[in-house]
């Protein structure tokens, strides 16, 4: 049983090599979105776009390559708090701009 | 060199308040003098405040909501008696700005720091003795959540005699708690209160999580836990994800007013209306918070004492955790009328309409474990059936004023008041005093008084209907909350019979701390030799009364759901083990207590802009905890020896009656 | 371990094979335990970004972000952030090879790391307050400063743990206390990094979009 525990441990831990994956995609992912703010090279909807979406891989990025989320079945109360912690920062985030984006509207602020 | 703070802050020139003061100065030194006199000092500190045990800390945290029941109780009848006198151009005798506190620190404290301790305190009691542990995931931890719930209450008692409390209504919306309407130091009093208690719910919350994900017994799966383990699972996951929305809410109201930021102020971009939906995020969880563990004591209750296992476990299992994912899209209804629409309106008034669905399951997951079940009208089954009736109301008038339509011409009006005390009342509070009862032989190893509960429980569900059934039909004549006078006639009458409920509340009140008294005074007829007063179906039956230390000699191992009922049934409950095993076991310590009570100095410095102490007891509480970490001898082993001549009394006792 | 090993005696006793779930683990049960509270604190940053999102545009004539930032200096604050994390990273993989030395020096890189993060950070915030941007001057700034300052806070907190940290491996090694702390320790740190990530994305970049 601990045998069993260990062998798990060490495989969570990861490697150099995935730190150093983790790394250089980051780099990557924060130059990219960098670079498209700073020349403008696209519209402002589609660098938009563009910046979330490389945010969220990014953050994929992070949990793959330095959280080691995606292995094994060890970890497997992290992943479903992980994704319920999600939902709720979804929830609250997208449920309070959509609640105060129409109170907004209605009590015509700003206009 | 002491702020803001002068003789001045002491209210004395009100006689209430100093009255107030006096007897409770009086009763303290009581308490004082009587454990100098028996010597009990040591005791106190070595078996009590330093205990990491969670039973112990569970008796702490209850009697905490105990006194705070008391103290919320007074506010309650004070707010009675005022609005039954001050009618038709009558001032009573509490004065606006006296009242407005007043009601304030009833909700606050009712909420706060008597329906959170008594929860957190019944979930200490029964969830690691339900599982099959020997203590929680981290003992230390459970220490300092108690003591730092203590620092919030003393701040909370503090604010009686050394300025005053908030006169803002229990959320504190701003403008109104902002510095430029409420200056004193009443809203500080609250903001850093709930701050500090906050924080010791959220680690509750991340322990028993832990706890009862991590250490249930071999064999536990996640569906044979017993119902208030579940329960008690979802209430913490609810905690653990809204207690943060808590936090930062106040937390930026705090630097509204202490730094001059904009979040919610009238002007410079600031949005109040920002705070009032930010607090509602964590606000209705927090309901939830409260009811889903009282769900899970009344599912205990009825299995255990209509002898039939649980009606529908499963599907009670998915409706709390439907409850518990719904219960975060439900927060607007607390604000239909701030002006988002019919959209948004819509949205939120049907989530709530919802909701009613998965609480009417468990409803009839009652009901049905009663039928043909041997009933035994026992007094937590008392409770339980005053509950079935006064929640199913209160659960009704709620979906009413969830129609977004009935709740503009309802809201903050009295049919509001009457319908959450009807679920809070109802629900959370008869599902508590039901789970004292039930629980308590296993804690002290003797029963409560059977007459004196049953006649608490007759005085609760009478008084609260008479107290409450007013309130509905007053909100219905437009009458307004909070009102310290009004000159409405028609108003008058159904005050007085809320009055008449309120004194009859304050009966069973009384019947509840009688029974304590008389039974313990009586405790050798009452005494539990067996471990098994009830007939009762899970773990925490199967160890002696009181509960040793330990909890468990031997882990158990579990084969089906109501462990207990099984092996009973398998004749294997009584089996006197081969031998025994050295147990682990955590040291007790006074860090927790240090922390709680430094906090509470830190608080107090923060209210009143005492930057020196604040800075000094902030460092005071660095220090404690990085001593703490430095600390390496935290835990022991109990000789197999010991946990031998220790069971093999009880096994002693158990052949004498046999 | 002991209790480990105890409960199954406790199930051989009784005469049952059981499958043993991370039982009574004390480093992966601590470990749990603080991803739950990073969970938590998950949520506390969600209610400060929703916040942000809500007053963020609301100048009251003061500066406007498209005039404040300057993202040269916001990308130097990212990569020494993100460089810190892949050092406590490299920390970690010296710890679980039982390295003591090579994860002192990787930790003591981390928290140098940090300190120069949060001192980029607080030069950012001098430099906007000597402007008359301070937080007291609109609810945008309000909130500007109360995320970006609350993400400052947490890495702050995480430098002077890694510190006594320090201490403690030194003075007792690498044992299953210092482990476990090391393991929540990194945890914290890659959550405030990709954190970091949505406070570059949503203030930095969509600032001055």
């Amino acid at each position: 049983m601990s045998n069993q525990h260990h062998s798990q441990e060490s495989h969570d831990h990861g490697s150099v090599k995935s730190y150093t994956t983790g790394l250089i995609l980051s780099i990557i992912l924060t130059v990219i979105p960098f670079g498209l703010v700073m020349t403008g090279a696209l519209s402002a909807m589609t660098t938009l776009a563009a910046i979330m979406i490389m945010a969220v891989v990014q953050i994929v990025v992070q949990v793959v390559y330095f959280l080691h989320l995606n292995e094994g079945s060890g970890p497997r109360w992290n992943m479903i708090s992980l994704w319920f912690t999600i939902l709720i920062v979804g929830i609250v985030v997208v449920g309070s701009v959509w609640i105060m984006f129409h109170l907004n509207h209605n009590l015509m602020v700003g206009m | 060199m002491f702020g803001k703070l002068s003789i001045e802050a002491v209210p004395y020139h009100e006689p209430i308040v100093m009255v107030v003061l006096a007897v409770a100065a009086v009763m303290g030194l009581g308490v004082v003098a009587a454990i100098t006199y028996f010597k009990k000092w040591g005791y106190l500190w070595k078996e009590w405040i330093t205990s990491v045990d969670h039973k112990r800390l569970g008796v702490m945290y209850i009697l905490v909501a105990i006194v705070m029941l008391i103290r919320g109780f007074s506010d309650a009848i004070m707010m009675r008696s005022q609005q039954a006198i001050a009618s038709g151009g009558a001032e009573g005798y509490l004065p606006p700005e006296h009242y407005d506190q007043i009601f304030t620190a009833h909700g606050v404290i009712m909420i706060f720091f008597m329906a959170m301790p008594f929860m957190v305190g019944l979930m200490n009691i029964a969830v690691p003795l339900q599982i099959g542990a020997r203590d929680v995931a981290f003992p230390f931890l459970n220490s300092l959540s108690f003591w730092l719930t203590v620092a919030g209450v003393i701040l909370v008692n503090v604010s009686l005699g050394v300025g005053e409390f908030a006169a803002t209504g229990w959320l504190a919306y701003p403008p109104l708690s902002d510095i430029q309407y409420s200056p004193g130091v009443g809203v500080d009093y609250w903001i850093w209160s709930l701050q500090i208690s906050g924080i010791g719910t959220l680690l509750t919350g991340v322990n028993f999580f832990v706890t009862i994900l991590k250490m249930r017994a071999p064999g536990m799966t996640l569906m044979k836990m017993p119902m208030f383990t579940w329960t008690a699972l979802c209430t913490n996951v609810l905690i653990i994800t809204a207690f943060p929305i808590l936090t930062v809410t106040i937390a930026l109201l705090t630097l509204d007013r202490y730094i001059g930021t904009h979040f919610f102020t009238n002007d410079m971009g600031g949005n109040q209306m920002m705070y009032v939906n930010l607090i509602w995020a964590w606000g209705h969880p927090e309901v939830y918070i409260l009811v889903l563990p009282a769900f899970g004591i009344f599912a205990e209750v009825v299995a255990t004492y209509c002898k039939k296992r649980l009606f529908g476990y499963t599907s009670m299992v998915y409706a709390t955790v439907a409850i518990t994912v719904l219960s975060f899209i439900v927060w607007l209804h607390h604000f239909f009328t701030m002006g988002a629409g019919a959209n948004v309106n819509s949205f939120f008034g049907i989530a709530t309409m919802i909701i009613a669905i998965p609480t009417g399951v468990k409803i009839f997951n009652w009901l049905f474990t009663m039928y043909e079940g041997r009933v035994q009208f026992t007094v937590p089954m008392a409770w339980t059936l005053g509950f079935l009736i006064t929640f199913t109301i209160g659960g009704m008038t709620g979906v009413l004023l969830a129609v977004p339509g009935a709740d503009y011409v309802l809201h903050n009006s009295l049919f509001l008041i009457a319908h959450f005390h009807n679920v809070i009342i109802g629900g959370v509070v008869f599902g508590y005093l039901a789970g004292f009862t039930y629980w308590f032989p296993k804690v002290f190893g003797f029963k409560l008084d059977e007459k004196l509960g049953k006649a608490s429980a007759w005085c609760w569900i009478v008084g609260f209907f008479t107290a409450f059934m007013p309130l509905y039909a007053l909100g219905f004549m437009g009458m307004t909350r909070r009102l310290n006078s009004y000159d409405n006639p028609d108003w008058h009458f159904p005050l007085i019979i809320a009055a008449i409920g309120a004194l009859i509340i304050a009966c069973g009140i009384a019947c509840q701390l009688l029974q304590l008294f008389v039974s313990i005074k009586n405790r050798h007829q009452n005494i539990d030799e067996t471990g098994d007063p009830w007939g009762g179906r899970t773990l925490e039956w199967s160890i002696p009364s009181p509960a040793p230390f330990y909890n468990f000699a031997h882990t158990p191992v579990v084969e089906e759901r109501d462990a207990f009922w099984h092996m009973k049934e398998k004749g294997i409950s009584e089996q006197k083990p081969a031998e025994y095993q050295d147990i682990h076991m955590p040291k007790n310590t006074s860090a927790g207590f240090f922390i709680g009570i430094i906090a509470s100095v830190f608080g107090f410095a923060l209210i009143w802009h005492i930057w020196w102490l604040a800075i000094v007891s902030a460092i005071g509480i660095f220090v404690t905890m990085v001593l703490r970490t430095f600390n390496d001898d935290i835990d022991y082993y109990v000789p197999a020896a010991e946990v031998e001549r220790i069971e093999s009394q009880r096994y002693q006792k158990l052949s004498n009656q046999a | 371990m002991s209790t480990q090993s105890m409960t199954n005696q406790d199930a051989h006793a009784h005469g049952h094979e059981h499958d043993d779930h991370e039982h009574h683990d004390p480093v992966a049960t601590k470990v749990f335990g603080f991803w739950i509270y990073i969970m938590s604190d998950c949520v506390l940053f969600a209610s400060i970004f929703a916040t942000y999102a809500v007053l963020g545009t609301n100048y009251a004539g003061g500066p406007t972000s498209h005039e404040l930032f300057e993202l040269p200096f916001v990308l130097v604050e990212t990569f020494v952030l993100l460089a810190s994390s892949f050092m406590i990273g490299l920390a970690t993989l010296a710890m679980n090879k039982g390295n003591k030395q090579g994860t002192m020096l990787w930790l003591a890189l981390t928290l140098i790391l940090g300190a120069v993060f949060v001192s980029l950070e607080i030069y950012e915030f001098h430099h906007f307050i000597s402007e008359g941007a301070g937080p007291q001057r609109s609810a945008f700034l309000s909130s500007f400063f109360t995320l970006v300052g609350t993400h400052g806070l947490h890495v702050t907190s995480g430098v002077i743990w890694a510190i006594i940290l320090l201490i403690q491996i030194a003075t007792k090694g690498l044992n299953d206390m210092n482990r476990s702390r090391l393991m929540c320790l990194s945890l914290f740190w890659h959550f405030l990094h990709i954190i970091w990530i949505c406070v570059f994305t949503i203030v930095y970049l969509m600032g001055v979009i």
